[in-house]
């Protein structure tokens, strides 16, 4: 009787296990889907850390330039020069230095670890409808047409909203497409490679915050240890002796002279255009300056300074428009022979609207396997760019940057290439997410695939949405 | 527990077996005959707001009130959520003071508007799209770029929720 029992409790327990981990995995004839994160397979060319919570650009080599350039500096000071200061002047020195320190680091992370505002790309479903809604406002002649442009009526300014075609949307205003993040971002202002990422309408704030407080960090060191050296030779009785007591000193200064042009140059820029409420981008190419016409004003202002840069720099922060860490729920290419399309959706899915949304998805892609395709020629062209020197660095970028017009035509030309990766991953997005409570999911699915509807997605763990 | 289980297993392969020899349709599951999108409408500058025309493909569906008053709420929602007033410029100084890390604990103004917009479609699809045979998608999962209405074929289709 005993055996009984414990037979049929481990009989329980055996099948309560069973429940528990019942992926497909445990069905004979499915294979283990590895549960994917979405950044994973983002189509852009950013880096991911840390399970998707941190998002670079690709080339993140100066940014760790930056990195060190600012620990080995402050760390050089902190040691060698604030036990000095602290000593003979006062010990609100290091505190003060420790606080702007602490300021500018957590800001310049705060600027190359979170997302820009990439606007995610669009779906098959809506490219297609787009492509048929500009196909008739053509009249199809069966030639590839000219650049699409929208205009659009903006506080009485005309604006031209351009089509990407590699993300295959109408650009929102202000947006830019990156070519070294390959992504569209709202709101563009310029791709740092300081910083290690793009700035746009996410992370603006954080870098302005970055450049300012490093502004002042970067005079605050260089007037101090001027300051030491000068008491310092006072009591040591020559420049020289002195400067050979604290060789650090020099480098500090050397590090400090060279960037303060720059840095304070490019704070009191941004200054400029927080003010008038403009993007690097739109100031480089003089989209609302005077000179284009006598009517030409800055649609988005908000007419006065204060307002303006209250917007900038306190207005509420938009959250992150591509989901990295949620799940992709498909990724049947690679499970199944594609004998009938649909036996592979049936398979892997269990929510019937989504079945339904399938066929229609499958019968327009073909059976193409999946590229992944960088274009080439926007990767080539730009490392010179990123090279740069000391001087003025963020503001040398925009420049080279071909984000609106030069980077569609050039994208226009692998149009089709370009097609086959959106495709591919636009699919896994459009299954992503799956609807709400409206329809039943089947169970075998463990608890943390299907994401709890609308709450789920911000409360997808501890970590803030950077 | 167990049983269920062995039935999830038919089930999916019952489902396989009927999907690859016959059509979905025999399954009275709802097909999806078109989807509509609705646009974002840019004249107001950045905002999040959107076009509030109402697309021929729903004409036999909905009505043009229930429309609008949907498109009118959501629009408003948004503006809400990037409305530039006291509460929000405290929210942002008190989140610079704190280095930004007040977000650990507490949720932005545009994200405590985006669980309204949620709870709202949801309730929309309730009771007014689904009995119609459509389906709202949150514009938030397509990027705040369309609102998406799904529309399948009227075939009587029962809500499986």
């Amino acid at each position: 009787m005993h055996l009984g029992v414990s037979e049929s409790m481990r009989e329980c327990e055996y099948s309560q296990i069973s429940t528990r981990s019942s992926t497909p995995m445990e069905t004979p004839f499915k294979k283990k889907i590895p549960k994917k994160r979405k950044w994973e397979s983002f189509p852009g060319r950013n880096k991911f850390y840390c399970d998707g919570r941190i998002m670079m650009a690709k080339q993140t080599g100066v940014f760790y330039l930056t990195l060190v350039l600012i620990l080995v500096t402050c760390g050089l000071f902190f040691t060698f020069d604030c036990p000095f200061l602290a000593e003979h002047l006062t010990p609100v020195i290091p505190v003060v230095g420790g606080v702007l320190f602490v300021f500018v680091l957590g800001t310049l992370l705060r600027t190359s670890f979170s997302d820009p505002g990439v606007l995610p790309r669009a779906t098959p479903d809506e490219a297609a409808d787009l492509e048929r809604q500009i196909d008739v406002a053509n009249g199809s002649t069966g030639y590839r047409p000219p650049p699409r442009t929208k205009e659009v009526v903006i506080n009485g300014q005309t604006v031209k909203l351009k089509y990407c075609f590699t993300c295959k949307i109408f650009r929102p205003p202000r947006a830019s497409h990156c070519s070294l993040c390959d992504n569209c971002v709202e709101r563009f202002d310029h791709h740092c490679p300081w910083v290690g990422n793009c700035v746009g309408r996410r992370n603006y704030r954080f870098f302005y915050m970055f450049i300012l407080s490093l502004s002042f960090l970067t005079i605050f060191i260089f007037a101090f240890v001027i300051t030491h050296i000068i008491l310092r030779s006072s009591h040591r009785g020559g420049f020289l002796n002195a400067l050979k007591d604290s060789p650090a000193s020099v480098l500090e200064v050397v590090v400090c002279f060279f960037s303060v042009w720059s840095i304070v140059g490019l704070s009191g820029f941004h200054t400029y255009l927080i003010s008038s409420n403009q993007t690097t981008n739109e100031d480089i190419k003089g989209s609302w300056s005077s000179k284009r016409g006598k009517d030409n004003y800055n649609p988005y202002s908000h007419g006065n300074i204060v307002t303006n840069c209250c917007a900038a720099l306190c207005g509420p922060l938009p959250p992150s428009l591509i989901d990295r860490r949620g799940f992709v729920y498909l990724d049947t290419p690679q499970l199944a022979p594609p004998t009938n399309g649909i036996t592979v959706y049936g398979s892997t899915q269990s929510q019937q609207s989504h079945m339904a949304a399938a066929t229609p998805l499958l019968q327009q892609q073909s059976s193409e396997p999946v590229i992944i395709t960088a274009s080439p020629e926007n990767g080539g062209a730009l490392p010179s760019r990123t090279s740069l020197g000391l001087g003025g660095p963020c503001t040398s970028l925009p420049l080279g940057q071909p984000t609106p017009a030069t980077s569609t035509a050039s994208l226009s030309c692998q149009e089709s290439t370009d097609m086959l990766p959106v495709h591919a991953h636009a699919h896994s997005h459009n299954h992503s997410r799956p609807l709400q409570d409206q329809v039943a999911h089947h169970h075998f699915l463990t608890p943390e695939d299907l994401p709890s509807p609308p709450a789920g997605r911000w409360c997808s763990g501890p970590e803030p949405d950077v | 527990m167990a049983t269920t289980d062995l039935n999830c297993s038919e089930f999916h392969n019952d489902q396989i077996a009927t999907l690859s020899t016959h059509s979905l349709q025999e399954l009275q599951h709802p097909v999806v005959s078109t989807k509509v999108f609705i646009q974002r409408d840019y004249s107001s500058g950045t905002l999040c707001k959107f076009q509030n025309k109402f697309p021929a493909e729903l004409e036999s569906r909905l009505d043009r009130q229930h429309f609008e008053e949907t498109i009118q709420t959501l629009n408003n929602l948004y503006a809400e959520a990037e409305k530039l007033g006291g509460k929000s410029y405290l929210e942002g100084c008190l989140a610079c003071l704190t280095a930004y890390t007040i977000f650990l604990c507490m949720e932005t103004q545009y994200e405590k508007v985006l669980r309204k917009v949620a709870r709202y479609i949801k309730e929309q699809n309730e009771k007014v799209y689904i009995p119609r045979s459509l389906l709202l998608t949150d514009p938030i999962e397509r990027g705040l770029r369309v609102i998406e209405i799904t529309v399948f074929e009227d075939r009587g289709f029962v809500p499986t929720s």
